[in-house]
């Protein structure tokens, strides 16, 4: 190949490449002497060499386009991180969303060219967050952890918010962080900065378990043991600082050969058997059973087994809606104000006990503080079935307010509803059978007419533009029901119209929401469950995406697009950080003050507006099909439709919809 | 002031509330949708008093809105999860402007009537 260089005197000058490599091969192997030689090799040869026009190519372009063998491999012997590759696929881990990063890149490569980047798959993510939440949609869909890489330090600061998330919503995710941890031997500079004594540190609060393997054979119990702790109910993510020295270093010949122990799964902890039956009775004689379930159904096994207590007991059920606990066709669904009449109450792995019998108005009184008082009547007596008891940490509040309770499971609610549903079979009286009939035929009158009251208040500002949630989400739903469709997330506040007015009755059409309720869980928790329906056969994913989630870390959306993760998201774009925006407006009203607007909507520093982020143009620039921004509710319709279509044909989607603020 | 953000046709720009006190106060429906933004009334009630069970505990403003004595002593002295609107912040003419504007919001049509809410 001849060429002519540009931009020197003599135009006709021309290089032939391979002579030009030739000649970089040879400076190249000059510049592995001492650096002292090197330099004066430099020197010297600076008065007459050409400085060429780009950068000397490396070893490997070399040899790849002169076809010499060149032997660059610098550690004999089978890598480290090839075993760890070896102990990872033995779980079966089947995607591993990560940022790259330089703290880890022996086990990337390992990952890719030993591992043949299957089981796991890597998949670019432009931000830690994004990784571990896309691993936490994704399990929530297909039961299965996600393991991912970060980077010491940044890495998992970047990352911390996503995982205390899955903390709180009792998600595992594998988190490897690298660390270069001898400070002998790491390179100075930026390595040294991203690099500490405890990486583990940041998280430990909010994950269930951690390690620093110190060997391969480390490495191999603590990443079976850490995928075995994530995976026991109740779940949760695990951390390993993953030394950068230990991935690079070869496997030694010497000593005890390396194994990988055998992963077997733990069984979850279930409730006493005496404290199950002392809960069956007081079901079972009880005049109005309420039942209360939050993150109950882990599966949907969980979902049939909580209809069964419930039928049994023709006892109302109030799903928190932590999980899809329980069908909301079902005439035994209820609302939170059911607990207002009950007798006994019983709690299905409930993140806030207190705040389902007692509430709280931020009204300003008392000094500010607010108002707190019971909702529940008095001597109404508590059960509570939860596995979050064994693993409750002392810095994080996401334990909330101490409720008393009178009778208190620690275990979870799934394992232990099979001995509590023949416990209550078995103390419900003959005597007892007519009266819970006829709680059931009340049920399904309060059943019907709730239901009636709620679309009439649907049909409220139908045609008003910005578009009612009521209208965004029923437009939604019409474009979507004869598919089979899974709402994979709901971020933003929507008024709940979708667990209201859709007839979810499927586990995964209902996933729940963030759990610690850190803004920017949507819109990877979307993407990665949306990969996993893909994976299930074509499950048809859609979320309702709020404007304020999604530009915590946009860059998701890109990874969609280059995985190709079909994802329908239709935007709750309300031009706000509404719940802030409301406290302000609250407080400059306990203040006596007229909120300062700044030229918005909301009180300043509340609104997204000024300018108004063009979401569609922004999801087009990362490879989706995108179309908005949509005032006029005629039009919403139509664009849903088209955006279906796109979706079913494999491509992620999105609706920029400007919304009613709630 | 987005016109866009309302597109309701209103029954009447002025609109003429009676008041508790038995006053007659010339009330503009018209200041009273741009009274709302103002003062973040839509924040939790929407911009047609349509309310939400997430901001306004599922209370909805309109149509109908509560009598005038309710509604005005209610924002004036709430104790629940709204705060109190005193004069200071919102004057009465605001306020009877507001109650305007909620009077002038038509009815909803029947939900039996609309496609999408009987799927």
């Amino acid at each position: 190949m001849e060429r002519k260089v540009p931009g020197t005197k003599d135009s006709d000058t021309k290089i032939d490449r391979r002579k030009f490599l030739t000649g970089v091969a040879v400076a190249g192997a000059a510049g592995a002497v001492a650096p002292q030689a090197a330099n004066a090799t430099m020197a010297a040869g600076t008065a007459f060499a050409r400085v060429p026009s780009a950068l000397p190519p490396t070893a490997q372009t070399i040899a790849a386009e002169t076809g010499a063998v060149l032997d660059t491999a610098r550690v004999p012997g089978k890598p480290g991180s090839d075993y760890m590759v070896d102990v990872i696929k033995t779980l079966d881990i089947k995607y591993l969303p990560a940022n790259c990063a330089s703290s880890y890149r022996a086990i990337h490569e390992s990952l890719i060219n030993y591992g043949g980047n299957k089981m796991p798959e890597f998949l670019t993510c432009t931000h830690e967050e994004s990784a571990v939440g896309m691993a936490h949609g994704y399990f929530k869909i297909a039961g299965k952890p996600l393991m991912t890489l970060v980077h010491g330090t940044v890495g998992l600061q970047h990352a911390a918010m996503a995982v205390y998330n899955a903390w709180c919503d009792r998600v595992p995710v594998i988190i490897v962080g690298g660390n270069d941890l001898d400070a002998a031997h790491r390179p100075p500079g930026v390595p040294t900065f991203h690099s500490a004594q405890d990486i583990n540190a940041l998280v430990r609060d909010f994950t269930k378990w951690d390690d620093t393997p110190v060997s391969l054979q480390h490495f191999g119990q603590s990443f079976v043991r850490a995928y075995k702790i994530a995976m026991t109910p109740p779940y949760g993510p695990v951390m390993m600082s993953l030394d950068a020295g230990l991935q690079q270093e070869p496997v030694k010949a010497h000593g005890a050969p390396l194994y990988i122990p055998r992963y077997v799964p733990g069984s979850p902890p279930a409730g006493d058997p005496n404290a199950v039956r002392e809960a069956a009775m007081l079901l079972a004689s009880a005049q109005n059973p309420v039942i209360v379930a939050d993150r109950a159904a882990r599966t949907k096994n969980g979902m049939r087994l909580l209809v069964q207590l419930a039928e049994l007991l023709q006892a109302r059920v109030i799903d928190q809606q932590g999980r899809m606990n329980f069908p909301k066709t079902h005439y035994l669904n209820a609302p939170a104000a059911a607990v207002s009449n009950a007798d006994v109450i019983i709690g299905l792995e409930l993140s806030d006990y207190w705040a389902t019998v007692n509430y709280f108005t931020d009204n300003g009184e008392n000094d500010g503080i607010g108002v707190n008082g019971t909702r529940i009547k008095p001597n109404t007596k508590l059960i509570s079935i939860s596995s979050v008891d064994v693993i409750t940490k002392a810095n994080y509040q996401d334990f909330q307010r101490f409720q008393t309770i009178d009778v208190s499971m620690a275990g979870d609610a799934e394992a232990t509803l099979p001995s509590l549903i023949e416990a209550v079979k078995s103390e419900i009286q003959n005597d007892r059978k007519i009266a819970i009939e006829k709680r059931g035929e009340a049920a399904r009158k309060a059943f019907k007419e709730a239901e009636v009251r709620t679309r009439q208040v649907a049909a409220i500002a139908w045609d008003a533009s910005p578009i009612s949630t009521a209208r965004l989400c029923m437009e939604l739903y019409g474009a979507i029901k004869d598919l089979d469709w899974s709402l994979v997330a709901s971020e933003g506040n929507v008024s709940n119209w979708p667990n209201r007015l859709w007839p979810m009755d499927k586990h995964h059409q209902w996933i729940g929401r963030s759990g610690g309720y850190g803004v920017g869980y949507g819109a990877p928790a979307s993407v990665g469950a949306a990969l996993a329906n893909r994976d299930i056969g074509g499950r048809f994913s859609v979320s309702i995406q709020s404007d304020g989630d999604l530009m915590y870390a946009p860059g998701v959306l890109w990874t969609a697009a280059k995985h190709k993760i079909p994802l329908l998201s239709v935007m709750h774009n309300n031009r706000g950080y509404h719940q802030e925006l409301m406290h302000v407006q609250r407080l400059s009203s306990f203040r006596n003050r007229v909120a300062s607007l700044g030229g918005d909507m909301g009180p300043i520093g509340t609104s997204i507006m000024n300018p108004d982020i063009e979401y569609h143009k922004l999801a087009e620039s990362m490879g989706w099909w995108a179309k908005g921004p949509i005032k006029d509710p005629a039009m919403l319709g139509p664009a849903i439709k088209e955006a279906v279509e796109v979706v079913k044909s494999g491509q992620p989607a999105l609706v920029n919809v400007w919304t009613q603020p709630r | 002031m987005r016109h866009y953000m309302f597109r309701i046709t209103l029954a009447a720009f002025a609109a003429s509330v009676v008041l508790g006190h038995g006053a007659a106060l010339a009330a503009s429906a018209e200041k009273g949708r741009a009274a709302i933004v103002k003062f973040g009334c839509w924040q939790c009630h929407g911009f047609q008093g349509q309310g939400s069970v997430a901001t306004s505990n599922g209370k909805v403003l309109a149509p109908d809105p509560p009598p005038w004595e309710q509604f005005s002593a209610l924002v004036r002295t709430s104790n629940t999860g709204m705060p109190p609107y005193t004069e200071k912040v919102l004057s009465n003419d605001d306020l009877a402007d507001i109650y305007a504007y909620l009077q002038s919001i038509p009815k909803p049509a029947d939900y039996k009537s609309i496609p999408l809410l009987n799927q």
